[in-house]
């Protein structure tokens, strides 16, 4: 497909170079795994890398890695990005801001810092960019997350961190060895991921202020609206009113850090019709990514967490995350293709005997489907005329939702008891039927049970 | 986050359901809910899937849809999911956008534990479900 890339950064891996604060990623690369590294498998393993068709492109995140963790340093991503652009042979124009956006006909045309763009197809993947912060009273001279100094000038103060997530904890891990003493207030209690057995919450990594405030170390977790910041000559004096009805508590620090978190940087799309969800103004979307209000207008990367999906049992997508938004793209690149460029390739055909060891392994070992629970899916059609197709990896709420040929597709899933299982969801005369396979304690679902359970899964479709 | 929209909270103090609740507790709701938008035709409830949620709509409409025939429709302030949700079972009916829709949400994990910590919006929705219910039983009368 003809195209065109342009970047703000000056260069691959802008992000990284500012973020996360405390240096090391969140998500992880393990270099030994059960999976070759290379294999499609393995991206299972490897939460990193980029990926692209050829073998050369898979797996890049491990060979940069120093050892010292399996979490990668912001430089090895940083680094990561690069060789892949370099080794894809990316044609990006680097340093070009995009500045406005207008229709033209059945296009649009993309205003930017070097000149128009016209296409008929604008993909963006601005990321979650820009700090946002709350409308609190005061809040305006407060650093955001941004903002936030070396650790070692927090030595002996009293911080408080307006938030609960990820970056509160990530930001009170780091201060521990610094502060006095670190309060986190916000009106929610902290989820851990560990308890909600999901990603949704504070990641393992940074538990330990949660430690610290359980024993009593000093660190303070509030439930409490935050009702105002003033300035005081000694810091900052904190209002804030107990989520529990317990009346207000002021807080005197010394330093306010607002980890209030970011948004996309959205420019004119809302005039133009773009739709927005929540706080985050994250753009929503359609199941295959396109604007929900500006149709023609797609987006990648981490905003594609705007298309939700089944979202089963408030579990959310990867999509915010590597892991998840590197499937997407594929997807999206290939839903561009048929759709606009008429570039449809030949789906692989499949032997009726082959269907059920095929979905028993990708249910076992697919990364797609491990890193996209309930989200993505391998499909498989069963077409009178084309026989039985494999249609790839395609979004779980495309099959379920829309209607077309008898088919099959599997996906694994996850329920807040911590159960990891096989999920088959079977489509005929346009009929979605649920079938929840049972999980296994060593998560291999190739076992005599899984088999019989999808061969009478299967049984409607004549496979 | 520390701070919900206003918008949310003003449009979560327009609906009945938050009729009997304070200030303070209805910011703390606007943090625990979810907020989505929905296209014209989109489901948001599906008909024998497992693992659904709570859905109070804010703006716009929906269709009730059961085995492709259409049972009627849902307007703003008026709620789907809970009895999914209450108890564990996957929905009997489809709803879909009937326009652009705007819900907000409650994971199905979420709903007791919120129904516990707010028990005058547990009231209205019981309340709710009475008038389904009589509704429902009329013709015996």
């Amino acid at each position: 497909m003809r195209h065109a890339v342009i970047s703000a950064d000056p260069s691959p891996g802008g992000m990284f170079r500012r973020w996360p604060f405390f240096q090391r990623l969140l998500s992880w690369t393990k270099p030994y795994a059960p999976e070759e590294r290379g294999s499609r498998y393995y991206e299972r393993y490897d939460w990193n890398s980029l990926i692209g068709d050829e073998d050369r492109l898979r797996a890049i995140q491990p060979g940069l890695m120093d050892g010292t963790s399996y979490f990668p340093a912001r430089a090895e991503m940083e680094a990561s990005l690069a060789t892949f652009a370099r080794e894809a042979g990316l044609q990006i124009r680097y340093g070009c801001r995009w500045t406005g956006t207008r229709r033209e006909g059945d296009g649009f045309v993309l205003e930017t810092t070097a000149g128009e763009y016209r296409c008929r197809v604008p993909v963006f993947a601005f990321g979650m960019a820009e700090p946002w912060k709350p409308d609190i009273p005061g809040l305006d001279v407060v650093p955001h997350y941004a903002d936030t100094r070396a650790p070692e000038t927090y030595a002996g103060r009293r911080i408080f961190i307006i938030g609960k997530e990820v970056s509160a904890f990530e930001l009170a891990n780091g201060f521990l060895p610094w502060a006095k003493q670190i309060v986190l207030g916000s009106p929610r209690p902290v989820a851990l991921s560990v308890v909600t057995k999901s990603l949704v919450g504070v990641r393992a990594r940074y538990v330990q202020p949660y430690e610290d405030h359980i024993l009593g170390g000093g660190v303070v977790l509030v439930n409490a609206t935050i009702d105002e910041v003033v300035r005081t000559p000694a810091g900052f004096r904190v209002r804030t009113m107990r989520s529990d009805g317990g009346g207000p508590l002021v807080f005197e620090v010394d330093d306010v850090i607002a980890t209030t978190g970011f948004t996309p940087p959205i420019g004119d799309l809302p005039t133009l019709g773009a739709q927005t969800s929540g706080r985050t103004k994250i753009p929503a979307l359609t199941p295959l990514f396109e604007s929900i209000g500006l149709p023609g207008a797609y987006m990648a990367g981490t905003v594609t967490q705007g298309a939700p999906g089944l979202k089963k049992h408030g579990m959310p997508s990867s999509s915010g995350a590597v892991h998840g938004h590197r499937y997407n793209a594929r997807i999206l690149a290939r839903h561009l293709a048929q759709t606009y460029f008429g570039i449809d390739p030949v789906r692989p055909q499949l032997k009726a005997d082959a269907v059920l060891p095929y979905l028993l392994a990708e249910v076992t070992r697919a990364p797609e489907l491990w890193h996209q629970k309930s989200y993505l899916a391998r499909t498989i059609l069963v077409d009178g005329s084309r026989g039985i197709i494999d249609d790839g990896i395609l979004p779980l709420q495309l099959f379920v939702d829309s209607g077309g040929p008898d088919g099959v597709a599997v996906t694994v899933e996850a329920n807040p008891a911590g159960d990891i299982y096989p999920a088959v969801y079977i489509r005929k005369d346009n009929a979605i039927i649920e079938h929840l396979l049972p999980s296994n304690p060593l998560l291999d679902f190739e076992t005599a049970e899984h088999r019989k359970q999808l061969a009478d899964a299967l049984g409607p479709l004549g496979l | 986050m520390a701070a919900a929209p206003a918008d949310l909270i003003d449009t979560l103090s327009g609906i009945s359901l938050f009729a009997d609740v304070g200030a303070a507790e209805l910011n703390s709701i606007a943090h625990i809910v979810e907020e989505r938008r929905y296209a014209d035709g989109e489901r948001i409830l599906r008909q024998g899937i497992s693992g659904s949620a709570f859905y109070l709509i804010l703006e716009g409409e929906a269709t009730i849809r059961v085995s492709g025939t259409d049972y009627g429709t849902l307007g703003r302030g008026e709620f789907f999911g809970e009895i999914s949700a209450l108890l564990g079972e996957p929905p009997v009916a489809d709803i879909v956008a009937a326009r652009t829709l705007r819900c907000a949400i409650i994971p199905g994990p979420a709903v007791e534990p919120f129904m516990l910590a707010h028990p005058t919006v547990m009231y209205r929705m019981l309340k709710a479900e009475a008038r389904k219910l009589q509704r429902a039983t009329s013709w015996r009368t």
